[in-house]
């Protein structure tokens, strides 16, 4: 049971520490600030959820699961605003130009 | 070799390289972002310290509010920069050189020659917990063993807002810190702030409340407050009160005074100042905190939205 669990684990954050590392090369190596934001937010979106999913199975209580899930939706927020605020004002000097 | 220390390791480069190009990037934006990243980074190192109390107020403080602090006084000085872009000269550089040069050694002198078995209070702090029926060390330290100088520190915090106070102009005295923010009403910032207020109020008092038994406190849950409040006000949902405001000044030093107040109680009823009898200790240390962690957060949101610029009308 116990070796599921950690299949599970080193599976699910492998899989979010590569997502991490193609957004950090997306985010170095795109031409313009819109791509460089679609990279970053594969980072945080996906890779934060897959190493959160991961360590769900090494959480000791529902009360732990929940936080890591809240930390998470919250991690989510603030990277969609974000992105968002970033984009608009980098669509509106464009304009500008 | 184990994966932690491997892990420390490229922590402690990664950290001393940020720091290295924060001091030598040419930028003020630039050296302001790389000082927020330096302090999350700061806050990491705490954690495999298991300082978890200092890495939370690191990550808030060091990371977050002065993070913002800088970037506010970057976006200020960006049109004063090209003038102020003449080099230093060779003497100035060379006596920085040795300065610089001269308490890196004095400092790594004195890490050399600690001795082995540093003096400690630890074994003592934990042995005398039951004093106070808290469970958490870093909390004890503060609020009853060291409750002197948590005291004063809100006493500087204070005097650090009546120095930005003092910044205001003439007819701006008593007026509303900073410029009034606009925001799309249908905009994604409004939404932010209209959403998140409710879950940073109550995870700021969980922090503070959790403090008592659990790494967290009256600070780190105060300077989530303060930026759920920011969050607000820069979204344009609402304003910052007037300096001369009655229930804010109040607020302000609400903290402080409580504390004094409990600490006379004690000089009155108890063995000496600041002493809690004991039967009474938690309630009163949790009555500190909650007065202290309304003064924090009024405090910190207004050290961030800086002098007064805008003259209330009669």
């Amino acid at each position: 049971m116990s070796l599921a669990r950690d299949i599970v684990t080193i599976a699910a954050v492998s899989a979010g520490a590569f997502f991490f590392l193609a957004g950090t090369v997306g985010l170095l190596r795109f031409p313009d600030t819109l791509t460089r934001l679609h990279a970053l937010t594969k980072a945080d979106n996906l890779g934060l959820g897959l190493v959160v999913l991961g360590l769900l199975p090494q959480a000791g209580s529902l009360r732990d699961g929940l936080k890591l899930v809240s930390i998470w939706l919250l991690g989510l927020l603030a990277g969609a605003t974000v992105s968002q605020l970033i984009a608009r004002t980098a669509r509106r000097r464009e304009t500008a130009r | 070799m184990s994966i932690a220390t491997l892990f420390e390791i490229v922590l402690v480069a990664v950290m001393l390289g940020l720091g290295i190009w924060t001091i030598t990037v040419r930028e003020t934006y630039s050296a302001a972002v790389g000082f927020i990243a330096y302090g999350l980074l700061v806050a990491l190192i705490w954690v495999r310290l298991d300082a978890v109390d200092v890495a939370l107020t690191e990550a808030a403080i060091g990371g977050g509010l002065s993070g913002v602090l800088l970037l506010g006084a970057a976006a200020r000085l960006r049109g004063a920069e090209p003038r102020a872009a003449t080099a230093p000269g060779k003497a100035t550089r060379a006596a920085a050189a040795a300065v610089s040069v001269l308490t890196a050694a004095a400092l790594a002198t004195a890490v050399l020659l600690l001795p082995d078995s540093v003096p400690t209070l630890a074994p003592t702090v934990v042995a005398n917990a039951w004093a106070t029926s808290l469970a958490n060390p870093v909390t004890n330290v503060l609020m009853a063993f060291r409750a002197m100088d948590t005291m004063l520190e809100k006493v500087v915090l204070l005097l650090a807002i009546i120095g930005v106070w003092s910044l205001a102009s003439d007819n701006a005295w008593g007026g509303r810190p900073g410029p009034r923010h606009q925001a799309d009403p249908q905009g994604i910032l409004v939404f932010l702030a209209r959403l998140l207020p409710p879950i940073g109020i109550v995870i700021g008092i969980y922090i503070f409340w959790t403090g008592a038994n659990h790494p967290g406190g009256a600070f780190q849950g105060g300077a989530i407050l303060a930026s759920m409040w920011l969050l607000a006000v820069m979204a344009g949902l609402t304003d910052m009160p007037p300096v001369s405001s009655r229930w804010l000044r109040f607020v302000l030093v609400a903290g402080p005074g409580l504390f004094l107040l409990v600490g006379i109680f004690g000089l009155w009823l108890g063995p000496g100042f600041l002493a809690y009898p004991r039967t009474l200790a938690k309630p009163l240390i949790l009555g500190i905190e909650v007065a202290m962690v309304l003064t924090i957060a009024a405090t910190l949101g207004l050290l961030l939205a800086g002098a007064p610029e805008r003259s209330v009308r009669r």
